[in-house]
């Protein structure tokens, strides 16, 4: 009987185990093989190969000096992180508002900025684009972010929204006691607690504003304002029938490395458990 | 430093009525005490009092001026929390010199001095740089406690600041609170709670609140001694009073006598019999629990210790001078 027992526990183990080595392959190996790719050169590239052969950093070399990726780095850059800092900031104030502030329609209102999420890219890229026009933004980094800020903030405004519903209202109460104003108290007192949920919607603004590809197609027309993803798709080889893998591949390395580094330099900042000692607990 | 008046005060939240009228006058210096069941009102007269919650209708005032629409912070209050309220993130001193910074005008050296002399006050000095979360329950209400005081508020709110202590804290912060307004003594405080031992140890005035209205205001022994109504004499004290229906009370010309288990003795010439059901020995005193026919058995005050053995017949006397007569609708007949 224990023999049998023994023998199921281990299946159960093996079974788990394998199952965490196939999710682990299946979400890494296409970031491993794009290293492994843009590490080579040459007809080395059309060759199949599951372990390095070579190591050339000529692909990376190009990507920087040929047409205009550096540009594109700084482009995505700002474009990232202005959406998040805007996005950030209009939806640290609307949360406060939505929930803690009482006022006729709280909820409806609530309602509709989630169902704005639920409209796919595609639909509103007509009507986005004609707006982005009249504001006279076209092909300007600005027009990405205005587009990015709109897409981030039903997210961002709903999980703030949750969070700062869960702060107990005394520490708010003593706040105003203390003579603050809701500004003092957004700024001073919640901030400074909701840092896990700003970092965490923050990082989510920033990867999507990263990764966009549709709006960063529609909105930019030359080099000098495209983003990354968009100006990958467009490198182009020596003749139209060549395509740039190595090129692409080191391209592709490059823009997911400050993910990847954003996301372990977060990590350790969230920090659980920081409302502890506030109110009792 | 201020007096306060409550002119005919009334809150409701939607089509509830919670404060139905209130009128009262806290005078200067005072330590005024707001007692009753919970679901009373008490804690909302409290946020009307502080700005939190807005009045419905009625008129407040601070040294005879209309602080109707003033906020917390421009009518000089401070308060303190039941659930204490500390800015986590904030250090203790950091959290005591938060309203000060806030109010402008006052140079670094000051805050700093006024921090530490609060911080000396309650003996709090030793963890000026601590985070609330390194700190107990006692000693985090004494940090809310202190950044009440540096701000110097002319009115002191407490909102039920001990029932999350456990007892022997509760006592000790009692005391505390009680030589803080000795030594505040011009400052008006205002403490709520439904412990009614608080009420009687604190106060220079007791307020009793019954479903919205005041049932009673006066210094902790006239609220004893001569309670206006059933209610306020059922909810002073400890153990509660007695009370006595039908033939005995009948025999004193009343609908309802109520007679304190500290005033009456036992005797074998006493007035009326009952038996023992049950003895709670609490060391200087015990309380004897007699069956006599009433709605709830009748609880005498003895000192010292007991040992009467449920069962036996036990016969009793009240203390003439101390007996209080009720009338049908529960008003006092004197």
């Amino acid at each position: 009987m224990g023999a049998t027992f023994d023998l199921w526990k281990l299946t159960k183990t093996v079974l788990f185990y394998a199952l965490v080595v196939f999710i682990v392959v299946v979400s890494v190996f296409p970031f491993y093989y794009a290293i492994l790719t843009s590490l080579k050169s040459g007809t080395d590239l059309f060759r199949v190969t599951y372990w390095p052969t070579s190591f050339s950093l000529d692909n990376f070399r190009q990507v920087f000096t040929q047409g205009e990726f550096p540009r594109n780095l700084l482009n995505s850059v700002f474009v990232a992180s202005v959406t998040v800092i805007l996005a950030l900031f209009l939806a640290i104030t609307a949360s406060f508002a939505l929930s803690r502030v009482r006022f006729r329609g709280r909820s409806l209102l609530l309602m509709t900025i989630l169902a704005v999420s639920m409209f796919p890219q595609i639909a509103v890229l007509a009507g986005l684009f004609e707006v982005i026009r009249f504001l006279g933004i076209y092909n300007t980094p600005w027009a990405l972010i205005f587009a990015y800020t709109i897409f981030t903030l039903p997210f961002t405004v709903w999980v703030l929204t949750t969070f700062m519903r869960d702060l107990p209202v005394e520490i708010e109460e003593a706040a105003i006691v203390d003579g603050a104003t809701p500004w003092v108290i957004i700024t001073q007192v919640f901030m400074p607690l909701m840092w896990p949920a700003l970092v965490t919607t923050g990082l989510l603004a920033f990867i999507a504003a990263w990764n966009e590809f549709l709006f960063a197609l529609t909105f930019t027309v030359s080099n000098q304002t495209r983003t990354v993803p968009v100006a990958i798709a467009l490198l182009s080889g020596g003749s139209q029938y060549e395509i740039p893998w190595g090129i692409i591949m080191a391209a592709s390395v490059i823009v997911t490395v400050p993910l990847v580094a954003l996301v372990l330099i977060f990590q350790r900042k969230i920090v659980s458990g920081l409302t502890a000692g506030g109110v009792k607990g | 430093m201020a007096s306060i008046e409550l002119r005919n005060i009334k809150k409701s939240f939607g089509a509830v009525n919670v404060i139905k009228g209130v009128n009262l006058d806290v005078k200067k210096g005072e330590f005024m005490v707001f007692v009753g069941p919970s679901g009373c009102g008490k804690s909302t007269l409290l946020r009307l009092i502080s700005g939190l919650e807005d009045i419905t209708s009625g008129e407040m005032l601070f040294d005879g001026k209309v602080v109707n629409s003033l906020t917390p912070s421009k009518r000089g209050i401070a308060m303190v929390f039941q659930s204490y309220a500390l800015y986590p993130h904030m250090t203790v001193y950091e959290n005591m010199a938060f309203g000060l910074k806030l109010e402008k005008g006052h140079s670094k050296d000051e805050i700093r001095k006024r921090v530490e002399r609060a911080a000396d006050m309650l003996q709090i000095r030793q963890y000026l740089d601590r985070l609330p979360k390194q700190l107990s329950g006692g000693q985090r209400q004494r940090v809310a406690i202190g950044r009440a005081i540096t701000r110097d508020p002319k009115v002191f709110l407490f909102d039920e600041p001990l029932s999350n202590l456990d007892a022997a804290l509760r006592v000790a912060t009692r005391i505390e609170i009680a030589k803080l307004h000795e030594e505040m003594n011009d400052v008006t405080m205002i403490y709520v709670t439904h412990d009614q031992v608080e009420a009687m140890t604190l106060a220079d005035r007791i307020c009793v609140l019954r479903d919205g209205l005041v049932e009673q205001v006066g210094t902790p022994m006239e609220l004893y001694e001569r309670p206006d109504s059933l209610f306020v004499a059922g909810f002073i004290g400890s153990p509660k009073m007695n009370f006595l229906t039908g033939e005995k009370a009948a025999a004193q010309n009343c609908t309802t006598l109520g007679i304190r288990g500290e005033h009456m003795t036992v005797s074998p010439d006493g007035i009326w019999e009952g038996t023992v059901i049950h003895t709670e020995n609490l060391g200087a005193d015990s309380y004897v629990y007699l069956e006599m026919g009433e709605e709830e058995p009748v609880v005498v005050r003895l000192d010292g210790a007991s040992d009467y053995q449920s069962g036996t017949k036990l016969r009793v006397s009240p203390q003439p001078e101390n007996i209080h007569r009720f009338d049908e609708a529960g008003k006092p007949i004197r």
